[in-house]
């Protein structure tokens, strides 16, 4: 049993209430509910008490549980996983626990945001004491109706039992409950004794996406709504110059035209009658500046990763030296074009600005960040401004940026009615905000049969690997390590991309180790494992260091025994392992041959992603990651000429379809340490586990993605 | 403007619209069934599957005009109570993550399993590559289509 403290200073993150009607209410941080004591500083100055309650737990007198989880759904699960943690505490049954999307609140200071694989890492330890909390609440509350000591009662499932064996409900309890002081320590459960989490839990919206109840944002449908349609200039550069809406006008549903910006957008009683209109609609458009094009680009950029950066990303020992004094410097050159987020919901938002209020429901990853700039683009009071969140129709960072949801208040403004702006499929692939394409450079010294150097170099379109990402691994495997990094500025927009940055990174340092071990007459795997051991010293003592080498080495054990690694034949084998998100991942792919075609057959896949919270959830998300990386390091491609994209729909952009998904094994590695990421890890070692795959397929190297554009080339 | 009477998930609906207007628009934004969904608009993703007397139809690409009085079954009328046994397989499967593609998949999965009622993964494969899932559920899809092939 642990103990913990619910208050820091004399501040409780806890505050309880009656409910109306009967029940207790609980309202605490989602996330910090349960703050080490470093990080309690930043909390202790926020001016009011309750300024960063965000979330509510409530149980009704008929012992109903509802949980307000304050984060967004966009598929990775955490509508079912975050409550499954309040429910193991409360030690209630599931199917008593009712989960609410709770809406944006004005007044949180939290992290309400589906975004980098955190939401279960960051609030793990709030959720556990919310939990935890109001148990003990409700133990002190039968215990003081029954007159005897709180702590001879006992709890399960939703029943509170003292000595005597007399028993009362949550229910019964639950508003004596609320009128309590809340303690200033609860004790939490230790992991051995966890009864959901770790079970496998059903999605909790199931029901209502399989009967195709209105659950997303394009679904939204209010009094008085008509739906917009915008065009925006056609290529990247390019500004609008006059256009005529003759023709638009004339189509039947069209109820308006309305020029915001250097968009048009057209209003009418049908998103189809919309899209006609947009398509009768005749615009000129003018250079704003100058249209770029994928060869210049990639010119570019290879130039840039020439260049000598004035102040690496990190920097140990002499890498130059290291390489002067070199029997050989093994140099190689990787890359990965733009991709669009292609969520398979088009984005989409309802807007309703009125004198009196601003209503803005629909899909969005950043419900904060997006209030602040709709108040100052309709120079609106931020109180003025509602945002409800729908569940999301795949985010993938896309709906990180609320440039749809701005556009849809600015045309109901100009139209003074509520509107439902949709995305065609093709507004969505050519609108912009790509993943940027990149380059990497990786150089490694070899004397004497040691590796003695490494240095990476990265190109980008827009902006460039951040935050701890330089030290990644093979960061402290190496005495002579350097990561520098270029920006190549471009019109065209970019935004973070499943696993920004390390979703190609990881394939490119995968396939160079892959073919540096060939070059020594190494195993890769031994190799690796080799390199995690020489990292450990580094790994304690460098705090940006935040890969744990024997976590690493752990997984890696785990799927090359499960895959048999090197052990089987007619098997074309590659490896991989990477660490991103804070949780350490590896993989093996398997290719055959069928026609002179290589096909992704199977994909071994081990994490350790902490204690695993919902299994069934944890092993989709694991899956997903793996085929859709595997998808876009094949497929994905997008390129342009004139500042146009060269895609703007499935039939031009190839996504991975079922014939071509490999089946996914996965394999967790038992833990009893705090959850980590699960959204995105999995995906950025796929591409290297199947470019290393294809090589012993087909006696190649890929060194470009998509790897397919080559395989085609090649007949 | 043309009106059109439907025979929709057994009820009869009257919409006027222009006759080139898809059935996938009539449905979402005259008849308020948002639950089939708008992917790309040129049959090429799945995510608006219906079916027309039973056979799996892109409804983006097919207008209303064509429709005549063919039955049209959407997800909204595919069962009672969300127990048809393709529903029930996908909730044993755990198969959604974001959700927003699988009435289109049911759908599909659905009329692939009336033509073949035991079929191989090969067969699957075949049947199931027009729906697109960028979340990648496309194991459990399979997975989930095996189990309801058994009932």
């Amino acid at each position: 049993m642990t103990i913990v403290k619910t208050k820091i200073n004399r501040r409780s993150f806890f505050k309880t209430s009656v409910i109306a009607g009967g029940g207790m209410m609980l309202g605490f941080n989602w996330l910090t509910a349960c703050m080490p004591e470093d990080k309690t500083k930043k909390m202790l100055e926020l001016p009011s008490e309750w300024y960063d309650i965000n979330a509510f737990l409530k149980i009704g007198n008929n012992g109903v549980v509802t949980i307000q989880s304050p984060n967004p759904e966009i598929g990775q699960n955490v509508k079912t996983s975050m409550p499954m943690i309040v429910a193991e505490e409360l030690d209630v049954n599931w199917d008593m626990v009712i989960v609410e999307q709770a809406p944006y609140n004005p007044d949180a200071f939290s992290r309400q945001v589906a975004g980098g694989s955190q939401s279960i890492r960051k609030s793990w330890d709030g959720l556990r004491k919310a939990g935890a909390t109001a148990r003990h609440m409700l133990v002190l509350a039968a215990a003081n109706r029954w007159g005897v000591d709180p702590a001879e009662c006992k709890t399960a499932a939703g029943i509170i039992t003292n000595a005597s064996g007399e028993s009362l409900s949550y229910g019964d309890v639950a508003s004596e409950a609320g009128l309590l002081e809340v303690p200033e320590e609860v004790s939490l459960k230790e992991v051995s004794d966890f009864s959901i989490i770790g079970t496998p839990r059903g999605n909790v919206d199931m029901d209502k996406i399989i009967t195709g109840k209105p659950l997303f944002g394009i679904d939204t449908r209010r009094e008085g709504m008509v739906y917009a349609v915008a065009m925006r200039p056609p290529a990247f550069g390019q500004k609008l110059s006059s256009f005529d809406d003759t023709q638009a006008r004339l189509i039947n549903g069209v109820s308006d035209v309305l020029q915001f910006g250097d968009k048009i957008a057209v209003l009418a009683n049908s998103t189809w009658a919309a899209m006609k209109g947009k398509k009768a609609l005749k615009a000129q458009w003018e250079e704003a500046s100058p249209a770029e094009n994928t060869e210049k680009h990639n010119e570019e950029m290879l130039a840039l990763l020439d260049k000598k950066a004035e102040t690496p990303l990190r920097k140990d020992g002499d890498v130059e030296k290291a390489f002067a004094e070199a029997d050989e410097v093994v140099e190689r050159i990787y890359e990965a074009p733009f991709l669009p987020h292609n969520c398979m919901e088009p984005m989409n938002f309802f807007a309703d600005v009125r004198e009196d209020a601003v209503e803005m429901y629909g899909p969005i990853q950043t419900p904060a960040w997006t209030r602040q700039r709709l108040a100052q683009l309709l120079e609106r009071d931020e109180s003025e401004i509602s945002i409800g969140m729908s569940r999301m129709g795949g985010g993938f960072g896309r709906r990180l940026y609320g440039d749809f949801a701005l556009e849809a208040a600015e045309i109901s403004k100009l139209a003074k009615k509520p509107v439902q702006l949709v995305y065609s499929r093709e507004d969505d692939m050519e609108a912009g905000t790509y993943r940027p394409a990149s380059k990497y450079k990786i150089q490694a010294s070899l004397k004497d049969g040691k590796i003695t150097g490494y240095k990476l170099t990265e190109a980008a379109v827009n902006s460039n690997m951040y935050d701890l990402i330089p030290n990644f691994f093979p960061a402290g495997a190496f005495e002579n390590y350097q990561v520098e990094a270029h920006t190549l500025e471009s019109n065209i927009t970019t935004g973070a991309w499943r696993a920004p940055y390390t979703n190609f990174l990881a394939s490119a340092e995968n396939s160079f180790f892959d073919e540096l071990a060939e070059q020594m007459g190494v195993d890769v795997v031994q190799q690796r494992l080799d390199l995690l051991e020489k990292a450990k010293p580094a790994a304690e003592s460098d705090d940006r260091i935040q890969y744990s080498p024997a976590r690493m080495q752990e997984v890696i054990k785990l799927v090359t025994e499960k895959a048999g690694w090197g052990k089987k034949s007619g098997v074309h084998q590659g490896f991989s392992a990477y660490y991103s998100h804070n949780t350490h991942v590896a993989e093996v792919a398997e290719v055959e041959m069928q026609n002179g075609t290589p096909i992704v057959k199977k994909v071994y896949c081990a994490v350790d992603c902490g204690i695993v919270v919902n299994p069934l959830g944890a092993k989709n998300q694991a899956e997903g990651g793996v085929v859709d990386g595997i998808g876009h390091a094949l497929y994905g491609q997008m390129q342009f000429e004139a500042g146009k994209p060269m895609a703007g729909n499935f039939d031009k952009f190839r996504l991975i379809r079922m014939p071509e998904a490999p089946q996914v094994e996965v394999f967790f590695v038992e833990s009893d340490v705090a959850p980590t990421g699960l959204g995105e890890p999995t995906l950025p070692p796929a591409g290297g586990a199947v470019a290393n795959a294809l090589y012993k397929a087909m006696d190649k190297r890929f060194y470009k993605q998509p790897y397919f554009a080559e395989i085609e080339m090649l007949g | 403007m043309p009106s059109y009477t439907l025979k929709i998930n057994g009820q009869s609906m009257t919409v006027d619209v222009d006759a080139d207007t898809p059935l996938l628009w009539v449905l979402r934004d005259h008849l308020n069934l948002t639950g089939t969904k708008y992917g790309c608009g040129i049959a090429q993703c799945g995510a608006c599957t219906v079916h027309v007397e039973d056979v799996a139809m892109r409804s983006c690409s097919l207008p209303v005009s064509a429709v005549g009085d063919a039955p049209v079954t959407t997800i909204e009328g595919l069962s009672a109570n969300g127990d048809h046994p393709v529903q029930e397989a996908w909730k044993e499967h755990d198969v959604p993550q974001c959700g927003y593609c699988q009435a289109g998949q049911i759908m599909s999965a659905v009329a692939f399993l009336n033509n073949s009622p035991n079929p191989t993964d090969a067969d699957i494969d075949a049947g199931m590559q027009g729906n697109l899932c960028r979340c990648g559920t496309y194991n459990r899809i399979k997975s989930a289509i095996k189990t309801a092939a058994g009932k």
